[in-house]
């Protein structure tokens, strides 16, 4: 094996040395030299795919990032982030420490907490990047904190979700204002609302919702858990589904498989009830005849989750320089502007408009106003996420009680 | 690969050591046992009614019209993806699909959707009903293909002519011939349905899910500890499909006792009727749903909205198509070229194995086996492996890998298809050839090939089917990169906008379709002035 591995060393070092500027890390306070280094560049930027309105907003970002820095950003589709985690373990697993296939993941929670304690980023990179100033993180602490993790520059903000409840007025006319109205609401209307089934994301965030009003936003829950005090904690959240699940849909016998099935549910006149991520979910969905138009958006009145999702760098991705390209350039006020844009994605911006020169804050005026939308003021009341090791210690508390049955 | 992590050994994780914890986490999972049982036996009942289905509709078919216009249709049934018959099937079943809309108001008085648990019922039985859909046109070509070297009318002609009726006498006469020639396949139908993942998620139990839905939602879990649990369930998963293969041989070995008397005892008539009416009903009645469920689709991808219980969409738009198509030329072209080249090589392969065994007039290939592991172990338990392994070598995911990948499924496939057909060949043929002078390849390439080319076509439209239909080996040693049609379609079925995925799975069905529509007409162009040349249909 000597000879051969002399000459393959060589030959990799040789080419190692010729592609050195790609390779190495580049420094991300040096904003010019990353541009430079990027120019060229293929950043394959792994993002959940099931929405056609995202992908065609990442097709939307993939032609400015040709066109402005000479970048080609290619979007990988993922049914799951997991998937993406898995192959740069994987990829660590084998000792791939600079060629990864993986330049840019869209993540956020639980995986981006995973991948933090397993050491698999780049970073810190986030707040060298020039746009990152226009999210002012000092008056916006969600922008740096993931699910009460602080993101330490590792990713970097994108988008922001609320939990919206959203309901056919044709079906019925008095939808819950709270956690606790809506168990009176479920015995009157049997079978018509459901939750995603555990693990699922908004499944599991239904769990969080739910558990923070019935315990009053109990202070535990934004620390991590501690085992001996979760049972008692949690007494009311599984009082409260214990009562709830026999009104549910298919009697809580079944659950839908994740937040979009709840729409195609409601499409198929199942439900009449249901909840998403995405404030502009049930307007874009009637737009695109999914749903009928007595569909109407609402809030909690107690206010909801809300939370920010990010994009990360993998710590073996060849293309770094590329990858904190399209960072900057998600977080540019025409990128923010067109992804809220109803006709486009209709995601919130992470932006603060209100303090964006006029330019910039023109190109977030939408004239555009959709009935089955969000009223422009519901989202002020967002609460805050709990640990993240609450997420995991609810999925499994849940399945251990409800998942045979 | 994947044992290594069952039992505790993965660096990258901090498992340094070999312990049995992952066993005892995974024992003590809630449902485990369930899920176990449910893939068990949903593996061996969808193998088990399949065969009836088949076997029954063999033995009443007389060669009639409608025997052979049934048979025409359930050809390209092959074609349909599974996860598209899943998606027909969940909507045409479901409490607010086809079924109920075009029976509602009028014969059910239901203006809302019933709350009846059918698809994701616990018992898995919309799962098998999807898995049987498959699995019959399958064991239906396999066991056509191995049919004529029995020459079933001979025996069935001498049966009657002893009295008895033609159902009895195909049942007593040729299917104990019939099924060692199908027994591979009818193993390869129980490895699949014990391990199905793409069907399971759509029409599967889902409180607890069956085995490898389980395994797979592990293996993706952001706690990366799960990993090992994750390796030992599919280390079990492996042991599901043995035990299941294992049941079913015995199975065979206790018919074989039982039915020594019944072969012998003379009764004529008993049953005739039954079979006759069943045979062809049963496997009519599997052709029509699986038709109703793409009807449902071809609906669903031109639909505005659909207000439950309206027999028909509202609106319709081609907004869904229009909005899909520009975004999947590039997928459709990584499909065919991965397709094709998959098959080309796995041809080329099998011919030339199948073309030395028929010169030197071997018996059959003793380590036929060997091909069809990757058939039998769970994708999900050696892909993962396969992943790390190419990884530890330097083999970056690209193109060439994932047609390797699927090579690893498409000969199989493409070997079952042909070497019946191969070794039925008439071995004169090529005798006179060589007598007259030529070289063994002018033999094979002038004389054996166009002989055969209806068999090899149709069974080069089976493996391109085969990879077509292929997730977990694009998405994983493509590395997410190559995206095919079916990694579009599955990546949209988790975002719900279900006309959308109509869309897709319609797409999905197209392509393995015009493969077999290519194998059925070419050999009738090519040989249009020679009838027999064409070969069985």
């Amino acid at each position: 094996m000597k000879p051969r591995t002399t000459l393959t060393t060589a030959v990799a070092t040789a080419m190692l040395s010729l592609a050195l500027p790609a390779m190495a890390a580049p420094d991300p306070t040096d904003w010019d030299a990353v541009l430079q280094a990027a120019e060229g560049q293929t950043v394959y930027w792994n993002a959940w795919s099931g929405d056609s309105r995202t992908n065609r907003y990442i097709a939307w970002v993939s032609e400015q990032m040709q066109s402005t820095y000479g970048v080609n950003v290619a979007h990988v589709k993922l049914d799951d982030t997991g998937s993406a985690v898995a192959r740069v373990l994987g990829e660590k697993q084998a000792g791939n420490m600079d060629d990864g296939r993986i330049d840019l993941i869209w993540i956020n929670g639980e995986n981006f907490a995973a991948m933090r304690e397993q050491d698999l980023l780049f970073g810190p990179f986030a707040e060298s990047l020039p746009n990152f100033a226009l999210t002012h993180p000092d008056e916006n602490p969600e922008v740096v904190t993931d699910f009460t993790l602080p993101t330490e520059g590792y990713e970097s903000p994108w988008g922001k979700a609320q939990i919206t409840f959203y309901y056919d007025s044709a079906q019925t006319e008095t939808p819950p204002q709270s956690i606790a109205d809506l168990l009176e609401w479920a015995k009157d209307n049997p079978g018509q609302f459901s939750y995603p089934r555990i693990p699922d994301f908004t499944g599991s965030t239904f769990l969080k919702q739910a558990l923070i009003e019935l315990s009053n936003q109990d202070d535990a829950l934004y620390a991590p858990v501690v085992e001996a005090e979760f049972a008692e904690i949690t007494a009311p959240l599984w009082d409260y589904l214990d009562e709830l699940h026999p009104h549910l849909w298919r009697s809580g016998r079944s659950f839908p498989e994740s937040g979009p099935n709840l729409r195609a549910l409601m499409s198929d006149g199942e439900l009449s009830l249901a909840f998403s991520f995405y404030p502009t979910d049930a307007a874009v969905a009637v737009m695109e005849y999914e749903l009928p138009e007595s569909v109407r958006s609402y809030v909690l009145e107690d206010g909801t989750l809300g939370n920010v999702h990010f994009v990360a760098i993998p710590f073996n991705s060849p293309h770094k320089a590329g990858a904190m390209a399209l960072a900057n350039f998600l977080l540019s006020p025409e990128a923010q502007a067109q992804k809220q844009s109803l006709s486009m994605w209709g995601d919130r911006t992470v932006l603060a408009v209100s303090r964006l020169d006029e330019n910039d804050k023109a190109l977030f005026e939408q004239g555009e106003s959709h009935p089955s939308a969000l009223p422009a003021d519901a989202l002020s009341n967002t609460l805050a996420e709990p640990h993240p090791s609450w997420m995991t210690a609810l999925q499994d508390a849940w399945l251990q009680r409800y998942g045979v049955n | 690969m994947v044992l290594l992590p069952a039992f505790g050994y993965l660096p990258v994780l901090g498992g340094n050591t070999f312990h049995l914890e992952a066993w005892q986490t995974l024992w003590a999972h809630a449902g485990l046992q369930r899920s176990v049982l449910l893939s068990y036996f949903s593996g061996l009942i969808t193998a088990l009614e399949a065969l009836f289905i088949v076997v029954l509709f063999l033995a009443a078919s007389q060669g009639t019209l409608l025997d052979r216009a049934i048979r025409r249709m359930v050809s390209p049934l092959l074609a349909i993806p599974h996860a598209a018959v899943a998606f027909g099937l969940a909507f045409l079943i479901a409490p607010s699909g086809l079924l109920v809309r075009w029976a509602s108001p009028g014969l059910t008085g239901w203006e809302r959707p019933p709350d009846l648990l059918i698809v994701n019922d616990p018992l898995g039985l919309a799962l098998m009903a999807g898995l049987i859909l498959k699995e019959v046109p399958f064991l239906l070509l396999m066991s056509l293909a191995a049919l004529p070297q029995l020459r079933p009318e001979q025996r069935v002609t001498v049966a009657r002519s002893l009295g008895y009726a033609p159902g009895i006498a195909w049942m007593k006469c040729v299917f104990p011939a019939l099924y060692p020639l199908i027994r591979l396949p009818v193993y390869a139908v129980i490895a699949y349905a014990t391990s199905v993942v793409d069907m399971a998620l759509i029409l599967g139990p889902t409180l607890p899910p069956t085995l490898s839905v389980s395994v797979l939602t592990w293996f993706n879990d952001p706690d990366l500890n799960r990993r090992f649990m994750a390796s030992a369930g599919a280390v079990l998963q492996f042991g599901v499909t043995l035990a299941a293969l294992l049941t079913w041989w015995l199975g065979e070995q206790g018919v074989k006792r039982l039915c020594q008397r019944w072969l012998a005892n003379g009764s004529r008539a008993s049953g005739a009727t039954a079979i006759a009416f069943g045979g062809r009903a049963l496997l009519l009645a599997i052709t029509l749903l699986a038709i109703s469920a793409l009807a449902g689709l071809v609906l669903f991808s031109v639909a505005g909205f659909w207000r439950f219980p309206d027999a028909l969409p509202g609106t319709f738009t081609l907004d869904h198509w229009l909005r899909i198509l520009p975004s999947v030329a590039k997928p459709l072209i990584n499909t065919l070229s991965v397709g094709l080249a998959a098959t080309l090589i796995a041809a080329v392969l099998v011919v030339a194995t199948l073309e030395h065994a028929a010169r030197y007039q071997l018996p059959a290939w003793r380590a036929q086996w060997l091909l069809y592991l990757p058939l039998i172990v769970p994708q999900v338990a050696f892909l993962f492996g396969l992943v790390v392994a190419a990884e530890s070598v330097a083999i970056r995911p690209q193109q060439a890998l994932v047609v390797a990948g699927h090579l690893l499924f498409v000969v199989p496939y493409l070997y079952l298809s042909l070497s019946e057909a191969y070794r039925r060949l008439d071995p004169r043929w090529a005798q006179v050839a060589l007598s007259l002078g030529v070289p063994s390849w002018r033999a094979f390439w002038q004389v054996r090939l166009p002989l055969l080319l209806a068999p090899l076509l149709t069974a080069c439209a089976v493996s391109l089917a085969v990879s077509i239909g292929q997730y977990l080996p694009t998405l994983l040693l493509g590395g997410g990169r190559i995206s095919t049609i079916t990694t579009e379609a599955v990546a949209m079925a988790s975002g719900g906008n279900r006309r959308l995925v109509a869309v897709l799975a319609l797409l999905q069905t197209l392509l393995p379709f015009i493969g077999f529509s290519l194998a059925l007409m070419i050999p009738r162009l090519v040989w249009a002035k020679r009838r027999q040349m064409r070969g069985a249909a």
